[in-house]
This record gives C-alpha cells, sequence and structure tokens, in this order.
C-alpha cells in the first residue's frame, strides 16, 4: 500500500467535525435554561463549555436587545450582519481606520476591535441613534454645513469620534482636534472640513 | 477567526486557574492587540478568559506611591488628577500612543503586554521565532527599517512598541502579579525581557500570572519632562524612536535625571549610565549631547535602520531641551 496516493484527510475529518458539532449541539440542549441565563453575569466553564453562543444583554440606541451571539463575533459584525444596523461602517476591520466607531457607555471605542459579548449590559449609541428623529444632531448639521466628507465611507466614524470629541473636551483648538481625531482616517483628505465642523459645534455651544 | 471557549469569572482566583491550568488559555482585557492578533491568525487561544469583571480598575495615590489598577483604561489614567500632578511624564506617554477610541479600550496591563508590531511577526507566511519558534527570523536580512539597535539577538531583532512602558521603566515603576503560586512584584525593568535565545517569552511572567496594578514611587519629577516620540506621522503611529527624559534642576544644574528610549529594542530601554552622566552639569545642549553619546553606547544598526543611529541620539536631546522648557 507504499503507493497509495496521498488523500487529503477531508472525509474523515469532515465526519469527525460533524459528530464533534453534534453533540455539541446535543449538549446545549442538555442545559437548564435557567443556567444559562445565570451565565450573563458571570460565565463560568462549566456553561461555556456545553454552549456555542453565549447569552448577551444590550441596549442598542435605546432598543434593548436579548441576544445569543457566537463568542467571536465582533461587535461591529453583530452591528452589520445580525442588527441590520449598517450605518456603522467596516474599514480596515483592525483599529487601523475609525469607520467602525461607536460609543460604549458614552466612550468611543473601535467597534472592530472588540468582542461583542465583552460588552453585556453595555449601552451602545451607534450613527443611527444619533439624530432625533427627522432632526439631525448637531454634529451632523455641520457636516453637511461644511461638506465634511467626500465618498462619506467614513463619515459615520467620523461624526461618533467628533461628538466625542467635544463631550471629552479635546476639541479646545484646530491643534487638539488634529490630534483627537487622528484614529479616524479619511482617504479623500476632507480633514480641513471635518476640524471645521467640529469647530463650530464646540463654540456653538450647543449641547452635544 | 478560530473557535474559542469564552469565560468571564468574576473571581481573581477563578480567573487565574483557568489560564494557569490550560496552555491554550489566555487573559483577554481591552483586546485591542488580542483580536488584531487573533484576526490575522498570529495568536489562536482556545480559551478566552475576560477579566473585565474583575475589579482592578482603581487609581490611588497613597502617601509615598501612584497605584494603577490593572484594568484602568489608558484614557482613564491620562485624564486622572493624580496621574497628572504627580506624574505627567506617564500622562505624555501614554497621550503619545494609539488613539482615542483605542485609549478608550487599552488598559494599563494590556498595554505593557501588547505584542511586538514587526511586519514579520504579523505576516504568518513568513518566518519568525516569536510566532513560530525555530523558523528563523525574517526580519534579520529582510526589510527592517522599524527594528532594533540595542539588546536583539541573533533570533530576533523586533522592539516593543508600547509607549506608556517606556515612562514606566524611566520612573521605577513595580508591576504588581498575582498568580496560581500567589502573589509577587516585579520591577518594571525586570517584566519585559531580552529575545536572547527564546524571544516567543515577551515577559517574565509565568504562566497563568496576571498583572493586577502597577506603582509608581513618588518623585520629584513632576515639572521638567517630556516624552518625545518621532514618527512617520503627526498622529497615531508607531514610534521609529522615542524619549523619555525626566529633569530635577536645582537652578540650571541638574540634580537627578531619569531617561529610556522605546523603538530601539526588545523592551523599553532604561539609560542609566546617561543619567549619572547628567547629575551635576548644567542643563544646556552641549550637556544633552554629551549625554546622548552615553547613550548610545553599544547601539548596532542593520541594513535598513541606521536612521536609528542618528534619530536617537537627537530624540533624547531635544527631549532633554523639551523638558528643561517645561
Amino acid at each position: 500500500m507504499n503507493n497509495e496516493p496521498d488523500l487529503p484527510p477531508s472525509h474523515d475529518e469532515a465526519r469527525r467535525n460533524f459528530l464533534k458539532q453534534s453533540s455539541l449541539l446535543t449538549a446545549v440542549a442538555l442545559v437548564p435554561a435557567p443556567v444559562v441565563q445565570a451565565a450573563t453575569a458571570e460565565l463560568d466553564e462549566r456553561v461555556a463549555a456545553a454552549i456555542e453562543k453565549v447569552p448577551l444583554k444590550l441596549e442598542i440606541n435605546g432598543k434593548k436587545y436579548k441576544l445569543d451571539v457566537e463568542p467571536r463575533t465582533t461587535l461591529l459584525d453583530l452591528l452589520r450582519e445580525q442588527l441590520n444596523l449598517t450605518g456603522t461602517k467596516k474599514g480596515c476591520d483592525y483599529g487601523q481606520c475609525g469607520a467602525c466607531t461607536v460609543h460604549v457607555d458614552g466612550q468611543r471605542v473601535n467597534s472592530c476591535l472588540s468582542f461583542a459579548v465583552m460588552h453585556d449590559g453595555k449601552k451602545i449609541t451607534t450613527i443611527e441613534g444619533l439624530a432625533d428623529g427627522d432632526k439631525l444632531h448637531p454634529m451632523q448639521a455641520a457636516f453637511v454645513k461644511h461638506d465634511g466628507f467626500q465618498c462619506g465611507y467614513c463619515t459615520p466614524g467620523q461624526i461618533m469620534s467628533a461628538v466625542a470629541c467635544v463631550r471629552e473636551g479635546h476639541a479646545d483648538s484646530e491643534a487638539e482636534i488634529r490630534e483627537y481625531m487622528s484614529g479616524n482616517i479619511c482617504r479623500c483628505g476632507a480633514y480641513t472640513n471635518i476640524v471645521a465642523a467640529i469647530q463650530e459645534v464646540k463654540n456653538g455651544g450647543q449641547k452635544v | 477567526m478560530n473557535q474559542f471557549q469564552y469565560v468571564r469569572p468574576s473571581k481573581q482566583q477563578a480567573a487565574i486557574e483557568a489560564v494557569a491550568k490550560d496552555a491554550n488559555a489566555t487573559f483577554i482585557a481591552g483586546g485591542t492587540n488580542l483580536v488584531d492578533l487573533m484576526k490575522r491568525g498570529v495568536m489562536a487561544p482556545q480559551k478566552l478568559v475576560d477579566i473585565n469583571r474583575l475589579p482592578l480598575t482603581r487609581i490611588d495615590h497613597d502617601p509615598g506611591k501612584l497605584r494603577i489598577g490593572a484594568l484602568a483604561l489608558n484614557s482613564a489614567v491620562a485624564d486622572d488628577k493624580q496621574v497628572r500632578e504627580h506624574q505627567p511624564l506617564l500622562v505624555q506617554a501614554i497621550n503619545a500612543g494609539a488613539s482615542a477610541q483605542l485609549r478608550n479600550m487599552a488598559t494599563t496591563g494590556g498595554n505593557m503586554l501588547q505584542r511586538t508590531r514587526c511586519p514579520y511577526f504579523y505576516d504568518t507566511a513568513m518566518p519568525c521565532n516569536k510566532r513560530e519558534p525555530g523558523t528563523g527570523c525574517g526580519a534579520l536580512e529582510g526589510i527592517n527599517r522599524m527594528h532594533a539597535i540595542f539588546g536583539f539577538s541573533d533570533k530576533c531583532i523586533a522592539v516593543h512598541p508600547s509607549d506608556m512602558s517606556v515612562a514606566l521603566v524611566a520612573l521605577d515603576a513595580t508591576v504588581l502579579v498575582s498568580g496560581p503560586r500567589g502573589d509577587r512584584r516585579i520591577a518594571f525593568a525586570d517584566l519585559h525581557r531580552l529575545p536572547g535565545d527564546t524571544p516567543e517569552k515577551d515577559t517574565t511572567l509565568e504562566p497563568g500570572e496576571l498583572i493586577t496594578a502597577v506603582e509608581v514611587p513618588d518623585n520629584p519629577f513632576t515639572k521638567h519632562v517630556s516624552y518625545h516620540k518621532v514618527r512617520e506621522r503627526a498622529s497615531y503611529a508607531f514610534a521609529l524612536v522615542s524619549a523619555a527624559a525626566a529633569l530635577d534642576l536645582d537652578g540650571s544644574t541638574i540634580k537627578a535625571a531619569r531617561l529610556a528610549f522605546g523603538g530601539v529594542a526588545h523592551k523599553p530601554w532604561r539609560l542609566t549610565a546617561a543619567e549619572q552622566f547628567l547629575v551635576g552639569k548644567p542643563a544646556t545642549e552641549e550637556t544633552f549631547k554629551q549625554a546622548a553619546t552615553v547613550a548610545m553606547q553599544g547601539a548596532k544598526a542593520f541594513k535598513h535602520n541606521e536612521y536609528k543611529l542618528r534619530l536617537a541620539p537627537n530624540t533624547l536631546v531635544q527631549a532633554l531641551k523639551n523638558a528643561t522648557a517645561a
């Protein structure tokens, strides 16, 4: 049998994986519901080993969600792929561009570099949650007025970051704005107008 | 990304045990570096132990020292009144790193433990002794313009990327660690190691050991400090070279100095010989240039990073001038 060609181990492996997955599904079914519920605060190893998806409670733009997500789902992918909140953009997906910026408990973060399950119980605000009905948020209105974009792809992240920048008190000068907005890249190069929009909101004294 | 098991203990001991007993388990805090590495397949832990529920976020100033919890966010540390009052060099260094968003996610412990940004470490198609021991160092004969000029070995010439750590090593910080065999304290200068024959080990931490806090002793360096970082754009880039300088001045005479380089070695690079050289000397550019010559002793460049042999001393002189003027 020495001459037998090296076959890829795909058949056996696929079968093994299938069996593994089916037994995992059985395990999920066997975990009593109260155990899963109790897991939201603390997730111990016994429960984690038995479930593929982790229970997750989030409040997004004022709406409460009760979800089950795979641990490897990033907050960005949860928003876009599962909740259809596609206003938050995927640029680089590695935390280098800022297009995915959202607010978690009021703090701006890169949603691409964060597993959704790590935000259990938190309040998320995305670009969809900024306007008051049809009335634009002052920062959105300022971006329109000052042409703070060209293609618009980075804009949701820019605006979420800009709102946080003003709230944090890091918008006192052009230099400070540029430094504290450096995590948001605009390949069209609308930076001058973005800075002007932020300065207008900051100096206008409106509530952001 | 590989699948992994996710656990979120509420007790420190449970977190430590979960990682100590499983070689494929790792802690996750802010995740800004680990998630990045997992997406690229550079790291593939089978189990993530989320430590964010542990009560390690406090920042306290006790008589004689500042104590920063390992889970205190970089932004929280940089904005903290006590830190700004007692350790302004640390504030400058933290704010020189990453972006506002990332500083809202990255923790004090995680910042220290971030991995090198050597492109050969990040590219799984390339050889890298740090990522895969025994495969060779791609950077040694490759594109090595970002790489080390101090303390490297023929197994690894990568540099440590943290800005915060450069300030902490200069300020004689101590890292508090809790592990399966109890608690211990590590001088910050001994936390990171040189690559030698085992570049896969970034630090002297044992499996399952968790950083719980960092302590920075009070010092006279509350005014004349500067963290000067040179990079390829004005903000949001890793250092080509950075220099931390802290001076205690009596008029124009230097009573004491603390100095360190970033971006030049496998660990934040403390410059004790140059510090000693400065004591008792006038705070002038001439003195600073001489100190920089002392600081550069033993430096050696590779094919593409010879510029660092000029950039590093110039960066140190600039940091010292900034510190004097502060």
